[in-house]
Formats: structure tokens, sequence, C-alpha cells
């Protein structure tokens, strides 16, 4: 056991540095969340007090399922994230276990180019993407969207899972092979099952700035019928008035679905399945 | 009729040349121990005959049919792998029907298969386990489960015991050894152990270096080895080499005496001195200084001598090998 561990007062210390981070990083949320169920004067008045029953009210959520297709954007903005992060996930395993599990010409090379995307980002791409688009006719439609975050999401997936993918034992994928099992099988089946908290980790990585991101459905889907929920709470900032009860309220609103796919993902981080496959 | 025969069967990895030339025969119902030090090729070899790597040039016939092209699960084969290799996800009973069900084998066959395995195995209470619940022991068992429900026409054992513990690897050599007994399916198994080969084997395929050194019955290679790399690894302590004027004999070959043939006698015309004892109770090893060379003496029963002391050795003449510089065997 480690000494250091062990020690009460270090335990002590790693917890406050811990409680600490949290406060700091759970502060915004806190802030938002409070100020989206007072009125406006009140938000201006005392930002940082808890909603009293004068204070109380809910008028920024009543503005914003009444104002804008608020439902529509929700819908779109979580079929974006979830199909790209299906795409990621299954694209970015396949190019990993191909790439750890085969030896053949250029193997390295193959491996490195995936994940040269790392290094660059993609919005320097974007008004040739912008063009493609349009040449393809997927300007505002979902897909324009999905395409991008999975082109996105791709470089480091595949960087992260090919490591993973190397761990999973050769003894299990060659028993597969003698058990009758096809590659697709021994993927889909044997890989995939054991490199599980590595995908809940890419998911995790991927969600939040796609379901956060601003810029390409601005510029790939600005119609009213694919706004995104980012894209959908930009109608109440104006130039000049902006709407901080109906902005509060989405906001707070938008973290909920995050959260849940949050919780989904952690559970598969934390359970070790993998122990016992191989001594 | 032969279950599995290998002709001149060559693999490289890109320049380096892994396997060279092997020729072997196997009967049906024999239990063939492929043995040899580390990188000499044996799991090489077991993974070319499984088809989980191709063989660079040659044949390899299960049976009567050529298998070279033929993928693994279609060799009619099954493998215990050294890790276990279960499969972590699927409990006990699924982990040996997965190969079953993917031949389409009917409901009540795999069902009666599993029973049969379960019970020579004694794994009956633990079918709705998953493989992280089970001992080391009760693994190996499952992964011996999952190849015997095949049925298979050749069993492959890729160093099965080197996981477990001293006292659990003996118990479950004797339960491999009643297995074959029981199903007198032909196998193969590889280790890098002396004392497993020695003890399953009904054949030994001694492997150096992608060669094959010699094949014979376990007390063939022990009393007529071909050669000095066979005879120090066959044997345990290893057998002890001379150079011929150290014992008496004139010439420039080599000498080699097994432990147990250095007899410790008053009038002995050799003279070591002790260097350290091992009692083990039944045997008592000495290690001896033997004009410069160190010698394993093997005495039966306990015997008092201390390090520093000065034996007196006979080694009978009937009980020598001769080996030349090369290390072929002359005599």
């Amino acid at each position: 056991m480690n000494k250091a561990r062990s020690n009460p007062l270090n335990a002590a210390a790693m917890h406050a540095a811990l409680i600490l981070y949290t406060l700091i990083a759970l502060f915004p949320v806190f802030v938002i969340l409070i100020n989206s169920f007072k009125t406006r004067k009140a938000i201006f008045r005392e930002p940082l007090a808890l909603p009293n029953a004068d204070s109380f009210s809910l008028i920024g959520y009543e503005t914003v399922l009444k104002q804008g297709d608020f439902f529509l954007y929700f819908q779109n903005s979580f079929i974006v994230t979830v199909a790209s992060l299906f795409f990621i996930l299954l694209f970015g395993a396949m190019a990993a276990f191909a790439l750890s599990e085969y030896r053949f010409k250029g193997n390295t090379l193959m491996g490195l180019y995936l994940a040269l995307g790392i290094m660059i980002p993609i919005r320097i791409g974007t008004v040739a993407i912008l063009e493609m688009m349009v040449a393809t006719g997927l300007v505002n439609t979902l897909w324009a969207l999905i395409l991008v975050y999975t082109a996105q999401g791709l470089p480091l997936a595949v960087f992260i899972l090919s490591e993973f993918m190397r761990g999973v034992s050769d003894d299990l994928k060659n028993a597969g092979r003698i058990d009758g099992l096809s590659e697709y099988a021994i993927f889909f089946k044997l890989a995939l099952p054991l490199v599980r908290p590595a995908m809940a980790t890419v998911a995790v990585f991927n969600m939040i700035p796609i379901w956060n991101d601003l810029w390409f459905p601005l510029i790939l889907a600005p119609a009213e019928e694919v706004k995104t929920l980012t894209l959908g709470s930009q109608v109440f900032i104006g130039q000049f008035v902006t709407n901080w009860n109906a902005v509060l309220s989405a906001l707070s609103m938008a973290i909920i679905p995050v959260l849940i796919l949050y919780v989904i993902f952690s559970r598969q981080l934390i359970r070790g399945i993998t122990s016992g496959a191989v001594k | 009729m032969t279950a599995l025969t290998l002709k001149n069967v060559n693999k490289s990895f890109g320049d380096v040349h892994v396997l060279k030339d092997i020729n072997i025969d196997i009967e049906d119902g024999e239990f063939v121990v492929f043995v040899g030090p580390s990188g000499c090729g044996k799991s090489t070899l077991l993974r070319v005959i499984a088809g989980l790597e191709d063989a660079s040039s040659g044949e390899v016939r299960i049976g009567d049919d050529l298998v070279n092209t033929t993928p693994p699960s279609k060799r009619g084969i099954a493998m215990v792998f050294q890790s276990y290799a279960l499969y972590p996800h699927l409990n006990v009973r699924k982990n040996m029907t997965l190969a079953l069900k993917q031949e389409k084998q009917p409901k009540t066959v795999i069902d009666e298969r599993v029973a049969e395995a379960s019970r020579m195995l004694d794994l009956e209470g633990y079918l709705d386990r998953y493989p992280s619940e089970l001992s080391g022991g009760q693994r190996q068992r499952v992964a011996i489960g999952r190849a015997i429900v095949r049925h298979p026409k050749l069993f492959l054992f890729d160093e099965p015991l080197s996981n477990l513990d001293a006292a659990l690897r003996m118990n479950t050599r004797i339960e491999i050894a009643n297995l074959h007994a029981q199903l007198s399916a032909s196998m193969i198994y590889v280790t890098h152990d002396q004392t497993e080969a020695m003890t399953l084997a009904d054949k030994i395929v001694v492997l150096r270096d992608g060669r094959v050194e010699q094949v014979g019955s376990p007390m063939e290679l022990y009393n007529n080895p071909a050669n000095q790399f066979v005879a120090g690894f066959l044997g345990s302590p290893a057998m002890n080499f001379l150079p011929a004027d150290q014992v008496g004999e004139s010439g420039d070959h080599i000498v080699g005496i097994r432990p147990e043939d250095l007899v410790v006698e008053g009038d002995g015309p050799l003279q070591a001195q002790v260097r350290h004892v091992e009692e083990l109770g039944g045997d008592t090893n000495i290690v001896a200084d033997l004009s410069g060379t160190s010698v394993t003496i093997r005495q039966f029963g306990q015997f008092a001598v201390r390090p520093g002391e000065t034996v007196s050795l006979a080694a009978p003449e009937s009980r020598r090998y001769r080996f030349d510089g090369a290390g072929q065997r002359i005599g």
C-alpha cells in the first residue's frame, strides 16, 4: 500500500483541493440555474441571491417554450450529437482495430495520417467545407453537421482507441477465430466490449464540444427547421437588448440532456468488465 | 491413421526464419509434446497447425486433408491458450457453447456436450459464473472444457499450465493425462518444462532454433539422446558435461554423465570438492567442483556431506554418453 495514500493529512489536503475545484467548476452552472428562476430585475439587483418568494419567476421558461421552436432545436441538437458520436465511435473503433490487429504495408504511416487531424483544427477548412456542402446540397441539413463533427472527432478517437485495441489480448482474438467467429464478429463481440471504457472516454470528450458548438450550425445549417439548441438560444441575445431570463432558462434546459448522456457513459467508464479476461 | 502430418514446413517473418523444414507425423490418439527453450519456434509451430499463422512453405495435413488454406475454425481443432483467453463478458456455459452455436449445432447436442464436459471437469456448479469470478485453476478447466465440447480431431495446448502455481500444476497435469486417456483424442502440447514433457507425452519432439532435434518416446530420448542439446535439456537436474581427460578417457570428446549415475564411493577414481548441498529428504543433490568443472551429483535418500569436503566419485562406463565437438552423439 502506498504510504502517501494512507496518510490522513494527505487525504484531507487532496479532498480539499478536489472540493475547491468542484466548487469553482460548478459555480457558473449554479449562477445560471438560480438566475433562470428569477425576474429580470432580481437578476440584475442581486445576481448571486437565491430566488425567494418575491423574485421567483418562471417568465424565462415561459418565453423559451412559447417563442422559437425550442423542442425542435432540442431534438436537432440531440440527433446531431448522438449520430455524430455513433459514427465517431463506430468508424474510430474499426480503424483502430484494423491498425492494431492487421499487419499491412504502410500501417504506421496510415496511423500517423489518421492522427494528423488532432493537430489541425477543422475550422481552418470552413470555407472549403461550406463549398462542399453547397455542391452536395447538404447545406441546411442535419447531415452536414453530423458529417463535419464525425470528421472532427475521428482523429482523436482513432488515436486513443488504437492504443486500447492493442491491449486486447491476442489469445482472446485467436480463441474467437478458432471458435469460428468472423473478423467482424471478433470486432463487435470481443474487441468492442473490452474497450468499452475507452469508448466512453472518447464519447465524453467529443460530446460536449459538439453539443455546445455554435460555429458550424451558424454556417452550415442556420435554417429554422435544423437549428441546434445553441444556435436557437441566440435569438434571445440581441445587439441592443438581451432577454436574460430566456437565455438563462434555455441554457439551464440545455444542460439536462448532456448530463444524462454523461451519466450513461460514465457508468461504462466505471464498469470493470475486463478483469478476469486473461490472467 | 495419421492425425497430423507436417511436411517440410517453413515459416519466416520477414528475414527471420523461425521454422526450418519441420517434418512430423502424429498418429491418432497420440499425446505429443513439443518442448524446447524459449524462442525455439514451438509456439509458432502450434499456431501454424492451428491456422493462426500461414506456413511460408510446406504441407500441413490434419487427418487426410491438406489444410494450408483452411481457416482455423474449419480444421477440426481446438486450442487451449496459456492465458486461458476466456471471453470475459460471457459466462462459463456461453464460453463453452459459442463455437457450437457458430457451427449451428442443434440445442440438444449443445446441452449434451456441455453436460458431458462439465461433468468431466467438475464444473457443474460454475456454469452460470463469469470468468472473473473463477480461480486460476477453474479458468483453466473452463478453457479445456471449451476445447472438449467441440469434439475436435486434434487438441492443441499452448503452455496451459505456466500460469498456475506449483501444486495446482501437478493436479492439472494429472487431469490432462486422465482426459487424454478418457477421450483417446490426439493432442499436441507445447511447453518449455521438461517435467511436463516427460510425464505427459507418448512422443516428445525436441525443438531448437526452429529445427527438430529429436523425436521419440520420453524414455528413448532420456536413454538415447541424439545429441548434447537433447541430453542436456531432458532430465532434472541436467546432465553433467565434462571434457574426456577429466574422467580418465583419452580424446577430445565430451562425456555426459547424468547426476544419478555419478556415485559417491570411498575408492572412486574422481575427486570432487563439495560446493553446495540441496537436501530434499528423498534425494540429496550435491553440487561439486571436479577439476574446475561444476558437476551435480544426485544421491538417493539422505546423505551427510558438507560444503568444503572432498568426495570420491565413480561413473560406470555403461552409463556414459560421448559427444563430438559439434555436439553429436558418438557413443
